[in-house]
């Protein structure tokens, strides 16, 4: 809602600066967006009258003028406008002047003769983009009066960014009932008094359709559609964001944003036959005044005659009945239609109007015929013409119900003790004209202009806002003191990211909609993946089910900025089509939307330093940095096939059984593709079973020493180790506390195709020392479940 | 009669003084206090002496050997001395050579204002919850008081994807937190007392809006939890959050159906380069009956507040971070500052 400070002063005129205003708007739930002068300041810009004009003697397109400028003596003033002439009352620019454009105004000699000023066109003055001759003002002007107060420049634009609950505030008679309300000060509102008619001459109307609640009209006869909207008018609808068009049209967007009260204005000799306000119907189609041509439907809302709809009811009008330059005899449409008859409606056509913003909100059902009669003063004022009857048809508007509002849960909801009393005069001067119970329960009944106001709590929110948001004191919350410690069992994602971070990787945040190709490389396949209805982009369409496509992005554009080694991790949702999920409190059937955490590395492993390792990052040393973050727990890692991942250098996760995730180098394939100069190593597993740990249970440390044993063993070399390390732990000896590979050879003393393991086993006794043939009993019994198993000899 | 003594003394002193090496030192001391040396052969002369004179005599030469013995002692300690100064002085370091690591890795911004937060308002006792992003209309919109045909459930404004819940309404991704104020509320009695952080999204995209953010919600129903209530938190979480009393707080009324009356939370520092201007922070206010009944509850019993806010903006306001582009980039040099 755009308006000019003087237009609301002309209604309510508190003793308040413009910025005391403004603040007071916003501080109400009316936000002031802007608040701009109209125009820059105008020093030494008068009112001025040119009483003589002859021709320049030595330049055929200037002309000397005298000019009076209110100062007793007259100016000399060189001046090159088309339209200047005698008797023309202008603005001119008197020497030390300086206009918007930085012209400083001096006494200079033009071609000659000295000019003493410059008389000045709107667009010199800033006001607008007109340079076709100098701006003509009204024969009337004031000479010498400052130009700025007289032109009402010292005015200032408000646009008003109005929550959608506010119609009421969608007028500028609105926008000074708030003021009004809020300072206590007179509000005069617009003259809305009859103005009788002087003829009969009425046009037929007939409500069909019960969104159409009311319907008041007036045929005016004998209009002069060529007279030009006065000044002040334009100068009003130019500052509330207003093209000008003529002054019929000019006429009713001015009422509208006068009174909040949408009219429209046909072309009575272009109506056919009476006009029926009823749904549209499959097959027909309107032209509207924008040029848009429409194909109607039964939820949408037409003004008809005989030969079909002419007009969008509540929306817009349609071009076949628009009244034009030959418009002589108009009818003026003053309507109620129902918000949900019209909600939503423009949106769909893909356009708004100002009166659909306004029907879809509500507008008010009570002011009909005051908007009628002050549209018909206005056009015989600017247009002349007769006007006819108000005809008024009723089909139903809103239903008002009293609303009850009990003190104490005001109190209670808002936290401060206002009085039963300031309640009331809050709603008395809101124009609510509450009506108190022996009980203290205050009863309202909604004004035709609030749509907003329809339970308990629309009253108390008028009472906070009106008492004063800032008014209500900031208490520190009182409430009994109750502990929340996270069971011990639970790990944090947060406590998961510090891990990732201390083990040298970055976090980064991306999109969880991605390119559908990423999906198809990365993926989990199409079946699994879900599309967006409405991406905004195509490389944004589909949501996805791994985070690995991301992090590939990342490492690129890293690498592509001349890093040269990068390791990212993300802690976000993947998800997924599947059917077996259900709704829960924290579910939603058909998809599963696991949080995952995933990472890549590449490039050296260390920071390139002095004393650091200088090779790349491998599959093992990511497998060990996931290791890391599921410590304590212990995941299991099966050789499998990603197709995301290199086939032999990639490995599914699992932990107790249950697939996690995975873990492996970039196949070659995308490595290419992606134009990636070294190859990643990625992870990606499922948050909420690395979150669960077991509860720790202590058990006896022995106090006696523990016994070593080497075994190196030959197995060919496709046997996995985790296969020789699973056998060894059936049957494993209680005496053997742990057992591990540590090492691997292949090469000169070892057959091809075969690989040398080393494990250790250390063996210890709570109760005893162990002896040497024990240890070599687990020692045999390591070599022969290998043999047994795996062909394995002994070293 | 000593002379001779002293003279040994001497030439054994003189001679450790110049040797360099622990073996050398011990032939020296063979020389002197050995099977055959000239001390022992000294002592093996008393035999021949009277009594009293080899008492005498044995003293002395006993008071010789003890000097000796100790010349010989400190000498050692000097020469190993010597030996581990020259060891110090070969293995000193170049200290100030970097140290070998693996390099720093760190915690995304907005995380990190995500984690704030969640510290700030557990400290008062708030629960953490989290749940679903792909959201159904009746959560997402219906259960928070949305109405039907609201501009905000419009494909120009609202993700849907290609899925239906179980009434044939396309699911969609949450618009805002507060779907998970319906989720926890349902699954709780009162008081309820949670926040929730977590990824938004919305159909925008320009140098202002991403159309992927986060939004932290926070709820608190009780039966006497106002207004003022919800001024106190908030105003005390900002000052709290930004480390200082020298800001400035407002509330302003807005609109949002959840929430009636509803706030609008504006901030303005005292100091610093955003100083002197209202930024918008927060979207506030008590819950609508209407929500509460849909949470399960009665809203003659239970009232309180909720309040939402943008974790981009907090983080941007907080580094002083002119750009939210940013955060999705995922350019190392740009998020390696906040490890």
């Amino acid at each position: 809602m755009q308006f000019s400070e003087h237009w609301l002063r002309s209604m309510v005129d508190p003793d308040l600066t413009t910025e005391a205003l403004s603040d007071l708007l916003t501080m109400s739930g009316l936000e002031v967006e802007t608040c701009e002068p109209v125009a820059p300041p105008l020093d030494r810009v008068v009112v001025a009258a040119v009483l003589s004009v002859e021709r320049h003697p030595g330049a055929d397109k200037l002309a000397v003028c005298v000019v009076d400028a209110g100062e007793g003596a007259t100016r000399t003033i060189v001046c090159g406008a088309p339209n200047v002439r005698a008797g023309l009352r202008v603005p001119c620019a008197l020497p030390g002047a300086s206009l918007p454009g930085g012209i400083e105004i001096a006494v200079a000699k033009v071609r000659g003769i000295e000019s003493s000023g410059m008389l000045c066109s709107a667009r010199e003055l800033a006001l607008s983009d007109d340079h076709g001759g100098l701006l003509e003002l009204a024969a009337d002007a004031p000479v010498g009066q400052s130009f700025a107060a007289w032109y009402e420049l010292d005015d200032h634009r408000f646009l008003i960014k109005l929550t959608p609950n506010r119609a009421d505030c969608l007028s500028v008679l609105g926008v000074a009932r708030e003021v009004a309300a809020l300072t206590g000060a007179t509000l005069v509102p617009p003259p809305t008094t009859a103005v009788p008619a002087s003829h009969d001459r009425r046009h037929p109307v007939r409500i069909s359709d019960p969104a159409c609640g009311r319907f008041t009209g007036r045929v005016i006869t004998g209009v002069n559609p060529a007279a030009p909207t006065p000044e002040w008018m334009r100068r009003r609808l130019e500052r509330a964001g207003q093209r000008p068009i003529s002054a019929l049209v000019d006429v009713t967007n001015y009422v509208m944003l006068e009174l909040g009260r949408p009219l429209h204005v046909y072309d009575l000799d272009r109506l056919q036959g009476p006009i029926d306000v009823r749904m549209g119907r499959v097959g027909e189609r309107l032209e509207l005044l924008n040029g848009q041509t429409i194909d109607l439907a039964p939820d949408l809302l037409c003004i008809c005659d005989e030969r079909g709809p002419i007009g969008l009811a509540g929306i817009m009008g349609g071009e076949s009945t628009k009244a034009g330059d030959a418009t002589c005899n108009v009818f003026l449409e003053s309507a109620f239609f129902a918000p949900e008859a019209i909600a939503g409606r423009a949106r769909r056509l893909n356009f708004t109007s100002d009166a659909s913003h306004r029907f879809e909100r509500g507008v008010d059902f009570d002011n009909n015929r005051a908007g009628v009669e002050r549209a018909t003063r206005l056009i015989l004022d600017i247009c002349g013409g007769e006007p006819g009857p108000v005809e008024d048809l009723r089909a139903g508007v809103p239903l008002r119900s009293p609303i009850a509002l009990r003190p104490e849960r005001a109190r209670r909801v808002m936290g401060v003790p206002v009085s039963d009393a300031e309640m009331v005069a809050i709603f008395e001067r809101l124009g609510l004209h509450p009506e108190t119970e022996a009980s203290g329960v205050i009863h309202i009944v909604p004004p035709s202009y609030r749509f907003d106001l329809a339970i308990e709590e629309d009253l108390i929110e008028e009472v906070a806002r009106v008492y004063g948001f800032d008014r209500i004191p900031a208490a520190p919350p009182r409430a009994p003191a109750r502990m929340l410690a996270a069971p011990e069992t639970q790990r944090s994602l947060h406590a998961l990211r510090a891990r990732m971070a201390d083990a040298g990787f970055q976090e980064v945040i991306n999109f969880s909609f991605v390119d559908a190709a990423w999906e198809r490389d990365f993926g989990a396949g199409s079946d699994a993946a879900i599309a967006l209805l409405n991406p905004i982009a195509s490389q944004l369409s589909t949501m996805r089910t791994t985070l690995m496509g991301g992090l590939v992005a990342n490492v690129k554009f890293n690498l592509n900025r001349g890093a040269t080694r990068a390791r990212v991790f993300e802690v976000g949702r993947a998800f997924l089509r599947d059917g077996s999920a259900v709704d829960g409190p924290f579910a939603v059937a058909g998809i599963r939307q696991p949080q995952r955490i995933a990472a890549a590395a590449c490039g050296p492993l260390d920071e390139e330093l002095w004393g650091n390792t200088r090779r790349n990052v491998d599959f093992f040393d990511v497998k060990g940095d996931l290791e890391t973050l599921c410590a304590p727990l212990v995941p299991r890692f099966v050789p499998a096939m990603h197709p995301a991942l290199h086939p032999g250098r990639s490995a599914r996760v699992e932990l107790a059984g249950e697939v996690i995730g995975w873990v492996g180098e970039l196949h070659p394939q995308w490595v290419q593709d992606y134009q990636l100069q070294l190859v990643p190593v990625l992870f990606e597993v499922d948050a909420e079973p690395l979150q669960r740990l077991r509860f720790p249970v202590s058990a006896e440390v022995s106090k006696f020493p523990a016994v070593v044993r080497d075994v190196a063993l030959l197995v060919d070399e496709s046997i996995h180790a985790q296969d020789l390390l699973d056998a060894l732990e059936t049957d494993r000896p209680t005496s053997v506390s742990s057992l591990s590979l540590f090492d691997i050879y292949r090469g000169s003393g070892i057959p091809e195709g075969r690989k040398s393991l080393a494990f250790r086993v250390v063996m210890q006794d709570t109760q005893r020392t162990l002896t040497d043939v024990e240890a070599d009993a687990v020692r045999s019994w390591i070599v022969s479940v290998l043999k047994q198993k795996f062909g394995a000899e002994a070293r | 009669m000593n002379d001779p003594l002293d003279s040994i003394v001497a030439q054994a002193l003189a001679q450790f003084a110049v040797l360099e090496e622990p073996a050398q030192l011990e032939q020296a001391k063979a020389r002197f206090l050995g099977k055959s040396g000239a001390i022992t052969d000294l002592l093996k002369g008393l035999r021949d002496l009277p009594a009293d004179e080899k008492r005498v005599a044995g003293a002395s030469i006993n008071l010789a050997k003890e000097r000796i013995e100790q010349g010989l002692s400190e000498r050692r300690e000097a020469i190993a001395q010597a030996r581990l100064d020259a060891r110090l002085q070969e293995e000193a370091l170049d200290v100030t050579l970097p140290g070998r690591r693996r390099g720093a890795g760190g915690i995304h911004p907005v995380i990190r204002t995500w984690q704030r937060v969640e510290s700030i308002f557990r400290s008062i006792g708030f629960d953490v919850a989290d749940g679903p992003e792909i959201e159904s209309d009746w959560t997402n919109f219906t259960a928070l008081n949305n109405p039907e045909n609201h501009p905000a459930r419009s494909m120009q404004d609202t993700f849907y994807v290609d899925a239906k819940d179980a009434s044939g309404l396309p699911l969609l991704l949450r618009t805002h937190t507060s779907p998970m104020q319906v989720r926890h509320a349902r699954t709780h009695t009162p008081p309820v007392k949670v926040i929730a952080p977590g990824r938004t999204y919305r159909v925008d995209s320009d140098a202002t809006h991403s159309p992927m953010f986060h939004q932290v919600e926070g709820l608190w129903l009780d039966e006497q939890v106002s207004f003022a209530d919800l001024k106190g938190v908030y105003t005390e979480f900002l000052h709290r959050f930004f480390e200082t009393d020298a800001l400035r707080v407002r509330f302003r009324p807005s609109f949002f159906p959840f929430t009636e009356p509803s706030a609008e939370i504006d901030m303005m520092f005292d100091s610093g380069p955003l100083k002197g201007r209202w930024l918008e922070i927060s979207g506030a206010g008590q819950v609508h009956p209407a929500v509460i009944r849909n949470f399960g509850f009665d809203p003659e019993r239970v009232i309180g507040f909720a309040f939402g806010s943008g974790l981009e903006r907090l983080t941007m306001l907080r580094y002083g971070i002119g750009d939210l582009r940013l955060f999705f980039e995922g350019d190392l040099r740009f998020l390696s500052q906040f490890g």
